[in-house]
């Protein structure tokens, strides 16, 4: 036998496999046809809105042109990047978004958890849910609500500036004065956050194995004892995931708060990597430029998700993947 | 015994502290909003009023209601609600179907990747609006429904939930002779009305608090719904009376416009306040839900 026929018996021995497998993927396209046809809106809202912008990061690397359209315009390669680095306010963005989520992080994060641990030891369960259905609230009201109910309580004539005059102090104009933007901001996101974040710690918190406080009862341990060594421990898991996805976040603030909350009296501290972008793209028409500086923001914030990741799976063993 | 009995005390004492604290910095705000809203001018101008409303009157919600701006933008977000909650919806729970039969749908790998991947990386802001640009649909009503239609995270959310759906009701259905389709709108969807209700309210809030999108998107005046114009009402001339020194302030004048502020305020509200409720019921389990099966 020579090679030749060797080789063509092979070949019929592997055929009937491959007409075999080829005919049961058919088999499987007819039998999903109809779950394909439900999911194809999906299909193609995600390509058109999800996956074209994706795309479209590339004009970062063009001289972008609105009239002269995506392939049309030039190739500039790093340009865009090198100009912003370039750019004096540079440093100040950067640092006024890092500090403003820096700070918002410090502060609101152990928020939800101490909720959390409080909800936990109240006893009756209506005083309970009363207190999650009002902390719950304020997640719902929008940005503008929000924003606005803030704006109009610290102006000269809110609640806040009458009760300081009732104490025979001078009024605060909080929101031309740039110390207090940062404040303002931090204390608005834990006025709307806190209730709905705690919503997952309560969750973790209820899945605590209830005969780990008995047996600690019968040992004898206190109040304080049994939430240091058998309510924290078990929820940290659950901690040390929220604390990675937030510095995961650090550079990306909350956009349309600060947006709304923006005046030219604070803007040295309110600017930041998102509303330079905003201005810079929609209102100065740098689209290329702009993008470079929003890609350059979430290429750093992977980075920081990817690092702070490793750095939690090196020292504990909890970690997002 | 004596000393364990105050110290118990001072902890309930604490805790009750601690309850009225939170229920008050978050109810007295918008209560105050209420309060003042419904309250006589003269005694708002005079700073009278802290936890009730005094001479009872009713002339900025008459304002507020007569205000043309504020209707057509009360009605142009109703409309986007409607419409957009029922796309967002739609497609959501067909495609969350799809992807729940896990043996059944080729390719399943890839379309759950095809779905994950959006939630980690986007285009950004201006490559979105670029798109939406290009689609032609800038300034329309489909340039606030479409973009932000389907939220992969809501569709996870509802991809769990049908595939913990008793699979024995589905194959009762296929041996009947039902197709696919037909599970789905005849034995599946009545069955799992807690679930529609749970994304669509989570749909319709957040178009209903939509505030950058339409703003970017949106140039013509009347089809701007409620925030842009509860925005351009509640920040109007906020700069301009910061810059006052208090001395020189005209209260008369501004308590008026605050009043009316709120009064705005509240009712771009209600519908949230009204829905609420039911809301609350539904969000926590929704996200127990995506949180035990992801």
């Amino acid at each position: 036998m020579n090679l030749q026929q060797a080789f063509k018996n092979r070949i019929n021995i592997i055929k009937p496999y491959y007409t075999k497998k080829f005919a049961y993927k058919l088999k499987r396209l007819s039998n999903s046809k109809q779950l394909l046809v439900l999911f194809m809106p999906c299909f193609i809202y995600m390509l058109l809105f999800r996956y074209l912008p994706i795309w479209g990061v590339l004009i970062a690397f063009k001289d972008y042109k609105i009239f002269k359209g995506f392939m049309a315009s030039e190739w500039i390669g790093f340009k865009n990047f090198i100009s912003f680095f370039n750019n004096p306010m540079v440093y100040k963005l950067i640092m006024n978004t890092f500090l403003l989520s820096l700070y918002s992080m410090l502060w609101s994060f152990p928020m939800p958890i101490l909720l959390a641990l409080y909800l936990n030891e109240l006893k009756g369960a209506r005083s309970k849910k009363f207190l999650q259905t009002v902390t719950y609230l304020p997640y719902f009201l929008s940005t503008v609500v929000v924003v606005g109910m803030f704006i109009l309580f610290l102006s000269p004539r809110g609640f806040v500036n009458i009760a300081i005059e009732l104490l025979n102090k001078h009024p605060i104009v909080f929101f031309s004065n740039s110390n207090y933007f940062r404040i303002i901001y931090v204390v608005m996101g834990i006025w709307t956050g806190t209730g709905w974040g705690s919503i997952i710690y309560i969750a973790a918190l209820s899945n605590i194995d209830p005969t780990f406080y008995e047996a600690a009862k019968i040992d004898g341990a206190t109040k304080i004892q049994m939430v240091t060594f058998i309510t924290i421990p078990c929820i940290l898991p659950t901690v040390v995931t929220m604390f990675l996805l937030n510095t995961g976040s650090l550079l990306s603030v909350g956009f349309e708060r600060i947006f709304l909350m923006q005046n030219p009296a604070n803007l040295s501290v309110s600017e930041v990597l998102s509303t330079y972008v905003y201005k810079q793209g929609i209102k100065s028409a740098n689209m290329g430029y702009a993008t470079a500086v929003d890609l350059f923001n979430s290429v750093v914030g992977l980075i920081l998700i990817f690092m702070s990741n490793w750095v939690a799976r090196s020292v504990s063993e909890y970690s997002l993947w | 015994m004596n000393n364990v009995l105050k110290r118990i005390n001072i902890f309930t004492f604490i805790k009750y502290f601690v309850y009225i604290f939170i229920i008050v910095v978050i109810l007295y705000p918008i209560s105050y909003m209420v309060i003042i809203s419904f309250s006589d001018g003269l005694a708002v101008m005079k700073n009278e009023i802290w936890l009730y409303p005094k001479g009872f009157s009713l002339s900025v919600y008459d304002k507020v209601l007569r205000d043309p701006r504020i209707m057509t933008a009360y009605l142009n977000t109703i409309i986007y609600v409607i419409a957009g909650t029922s796309i967002s919806l739609s497609t959501t729970v067909c495609a969350a179907y799809a992807l729940s039969k896990r043996n059944k749908l080729i390719c399943h790998k890839f379309l759950s990747i095809f779905i994950l991947i959006p939630m980690f990386f986007g285009g950004g802001m201006i490559p979105t609006y670029l798109t939406v640009k290009n689609l032609g649909i800038l300034d329309s009503i489909w340039a606030v429904v479409l973009p932000g239609a389907i939220s992969s995270w809501n569709l996870i959310i509802t991809r769990s939930f049908f595939i913990n759906f008793p699979h024995e009701i589905e194959e009762s259905g296929w041996l009947d002779g039902l197709s696919d389709y037909g599970i789905l709108f005849y034995l599946v969807l009545p069955l799992s009305k807690a679930v529609l209700a749970t994304i669509g309210l989570f749909y319709g809030v957040g178009i209903w608090n939509a505030f950058f999108g339409p703003f970017l998107y949106l140039d013509n005046k009347t089809k701007y719904p409620l925030q842009i114009i509860l925005r351009d009402i509640v920040m109007q001339g906020v700069e301009n009376e910061n810059k006052m020194s208090n001395a020189a302030l005209n209260r008369d004048g501004i308590i008026v416009g605050d009043a009316l502020k709120y009064a705005t305020i509240i009712v771009s509200m209600v519908p949230i306040i009204i829905v609420y409720p039911f809301i609350q019921k539904y969000y926590a389990k929704g996200i127990m839900i995506g949180s035990i099966k992801g």
